[in-house]
């Protein structure tokens, strides 16, 4: 197993660049995740750890070794691409051994291996079988099986549960999951499915338009958003933006919304007057009846859906449409008029004109994280 | 009103009067096809008299007896003698010789087919070999590989297609005197196989293109060159394409007849335009010619049906494929 580190990478076709200046390290055993939507630059990423892209400029190291300009085939590292490519013409027993065969692993050896693989996977009674009649899922564990019976350096996967339906992918993100902490392999992994990353992940990369807008662990990328966009795109429901003009001055625990004084982590910038957004997720929304309790911004409810455990209801409010996550027992009715209290300890504010996060006690390195309100 | 309505039928298969129906237009499309094989195929085994007669004789045993002749004639030479040198010779020892005697003649020696029917073998098997494998790395490098002017190239490879490629036979004639590539099976293979190149490269590349590069991609992670991938990988997926292929550019060579008479005449000349031109007595032998065309047929039929189910696979390809 191996560390990945990738510096200041570039890819560009053409005159399109799909990958500007972009660093990161995989340390040793981790489970990382390129995670945007599509177009973002994730996958030509992967491809050039892999070795199937040559970078425009930068390096790329593993383990120390300079593999930039390498070979796929003399990297050492294995792939799973989302269509599985399993070969066709080959049984699964045949399929999992290919790697091998091009090592020239001896055929006793080979066969344990393979054998090893598919016990580890539940697929051994699939070995003689020809793929073509194989369930989504179990082509999902032969494509696997053929990745981990190589014992390789590391793991890319290339949105291998993409191609399954919902309810299977849920399931392989647990077995993936399982998988990666018994052979405590180096996975590279690139999703545009923000619950597949949210729950696999050691870290997360957000790519958007070629360069990684954030770089952490689910948790700090969920908590503290850089940007609006990593706000937007994590998180079901989206962080909700209250865009409004006023100033961030440091040390002050406040902003002021419409005269309406709303507290928030102690803010370690400062910011002139001008276009700024407070980040809301929506479970630090609560909802009261308008004017009894002070310091409330008014909205009125658009509706609900209800989810069993608990609600999502959309409020209208002067700044915009807001989504909040209430429990399932709180009435919510379409034209009520209410009052939006929001829990202060982790909201975010952005710089509206460059979308960027406003420091504040939210981003101090001894911030420890909190339940989720 | 009618309760007794029957929903048990699918509504989108063929009903059986519709079957029925396209069932008899095949039969009666296979019949009208066939009708010219099955003719060649008895003239075959008709005496010379026998082929010529009017009105046609059609059903064997019945209006004619089954002979051997049209076969003897198109595999021996013959010579006339006269009736006091046939009683001087010694009993027929076979019955071919037995019939050439009653015919006022003796056999020779063997005629030119079994060689002509080489070439043909030789000449087409190899320009379609030629073709296919050419096509194929062409086929594979135009799919994967950034190729410059890759769509005029393309385009200029389909254009040897646009005239008719006897359109240029008086150059390629005097070009082979030339080379000293007349009358030479290696002259005939790469003739056939500058033709076909263009058809197999169009053909394999569509095939090439619906595999989808992955499969290299993953075998080239999985520690094989590209070329290992591509002989381990692409092909034995391309198996059908690459079947159909051939199976399309053997039937070219093997029936190619113009430039057949035009470059060759001796050595290297294939069996199309020799067949015609079997003379007997008294005019065309065309007993010895409808067996020449008969086993003409054979190895092409062979080589399909050898290959049908790939063939079938290969021209409904794409239109099925999951």
């Amino acid at each position: 197993m191996a560390e990945i580190r990738v510096d200041n990478l570039v890819k560009r076709f053409g005159s399109f660049t799909a990958v500007r200046d972009t660093s990161f390290t995989v340390d040793d055993g981790d489970f990382f995740c390129l995670l945007g939507p599509s177009g973002c630059g994730k996958t030509t990423t992967l491809r050039m750890v892999a070795g199937l892209e040559l970078p425009s400029s930068g390096s790329i190291r593993l383990d120390g070794e300079d593999v930039t300009f390498k070979r796929a085939r003399e990297r050492d590292i294995a792939m799973v691409f989302q269509l599985f490519a399993l070969y066709p013409h080959m049984n699964v027993r045949k399929n999992i051994a290919f790697p091998l065969v091009s090592m020239g692993v001896p055929r006793a050896e080979t066969r344990r291996r393979v054998e090893e693989a598919a016990r580890v996977l539940r697929i051994v009674h699939l070995l003689d079988k020809p793929v073509s009649g194989l369930s989504g899922g179990d082509r999902q564990r032969v494509a696997l099986g053929r990745a981990i019976v190589r014992e390789p350096k590391a793991f890319m996967m290339d949105e291998p549960l993409g191609a399954l339906d919902a309810e299977f992918r849920h399931l392989m993100c647990g077995e993936l999951r399982a998988l990666h902490d018994r052979l405590k392999a180096t996975t590279v992994y690139v999703t545009h499915d923000q619950l597949e990353a949210m729950s696999m992940a050691d870290k997360i990369a957000v790519m958007n338009d070629g360069v990684i807008e954030q770089l952490g662990s689910p948790q700090e990328i969920y908590d503290r958003p850089n940007s609006m966009f990593v706000g937007d795109f994590i998180g079901s429901p989206a962080m909700n933006f209250i865009r409004f003009e006023g100033a961030a001055i440091a040390g002050s625990s406040s902003v002021t919304i419409d005269a309406v004084a709303i507290s928030l982590p102690k803010l370690r910038e400062s910011r002139a007057p001008g276009p700024l957004a407070l980040g809301v997720r929506p479970e630090q929304i609560a909802i009261g009846d308008p004017g009894r309790t002070g310091g409330g911004l008014p909205g009125e409810i658009f509706g609900a859906e209800y989810l069993g455990t608990n609600q999502i209801v959309t409020v209208t409010t002067p700044h915009g449409m807001l989504k909040a996550r209430l429990p399932a027992h709180v009435r919510a009715i379409a034209g009520d008029r209410v009052s939006l209290s929001f829990k202060p300890e982790r909201l975010s504010l952005f710089d509206a004109a460059t979308g960027k996060t406003i420091r504040s006690a939210l981003h101090d390195a001894n911030m420890t994280r909190r339940g989720h309100g | 009103m009618s309760g007794a309505l029957s929903t048990a039928h699918s509504v989108v298969a063929p009903s059986g009067r519709v079957k029925l129906l396209a069932g008899a237009i095949v039969v009666l499309y296979a019949l009208v096809a066939l009708v010219p094989l099955l003719w060649i195929g008895l003239t075959s085994i008709k005496t010379p008299p026998d082929s010529i007669s009017y009105p046609p004789k059609v059903v064997p045993f019945v209006h004619f007896e089954p002979s051997i002749e049209g076969y003897c004639n198109l595999f021996n030479t013959r010579s006339r003698q006269t009736a006091d040198y046939l009683a001087s010779l010694p009993p027929a020892n076979s019955a071919c010789e037995e019939i050439t005697r009653s015919r006022s003649m003796v056999v020779v020696g063997p005629s030119n087919y079994v060689p002509r029917f080489l070439n043909s073998l030789i000449i087409a098997f190899g320009s379609t070999l030629l073709s296919v494998g050419l096509g194929t790395c062409a086929a594979y490098a135009f799919s994967r590989f950034k190729v410059p002017m890759k769509d005029d190239l393309l385009f200029f490879i389909l254009s040897t297609r646009m005239m008719p490629p006897i359109a240029v036979a008086i150059p390629i004639f005097l070009m082979y005197r030339e080379l000293g590539l007349s009358d030479t099976r290696l002259g005939m293979i790469l003739l056939y196989t500058s033709v076909n190149v263009s058809l197999a490269v169009w053909l394999l590349k569509g095939f090439i293109d619906e595999i989808p590069r992955e499969y290299e991609e993953a075998a080239m992670i999985d520690g094989y060159t590209r070329l290992q991938a591509f002989r381990k990988v692409v092909l034995p997926q391309a198996t059908t394409g690459i079947v159909a292929t051939a199976i399309f550019c053997l039937i070219f060579a093997w029936n190619e007849y113009a430039f057949a008479v035009l470059l060759t005449s001796g050595t290297a000349q294939t069996a199309p335009p020799f067949i015609p031109i079997i003379i007997g007595e008294g005019g065309q032998d065309w007993p010895a010619v409808a067996a020449g065309t008969t086993l003409f047929l054979i190895p092409i039929l062979i080589f399909t049906v050898l290959l049908r189910k790939h063939l079938l696979r290969g021209i409904t390809f794409g239109a099925v494929r999951k």
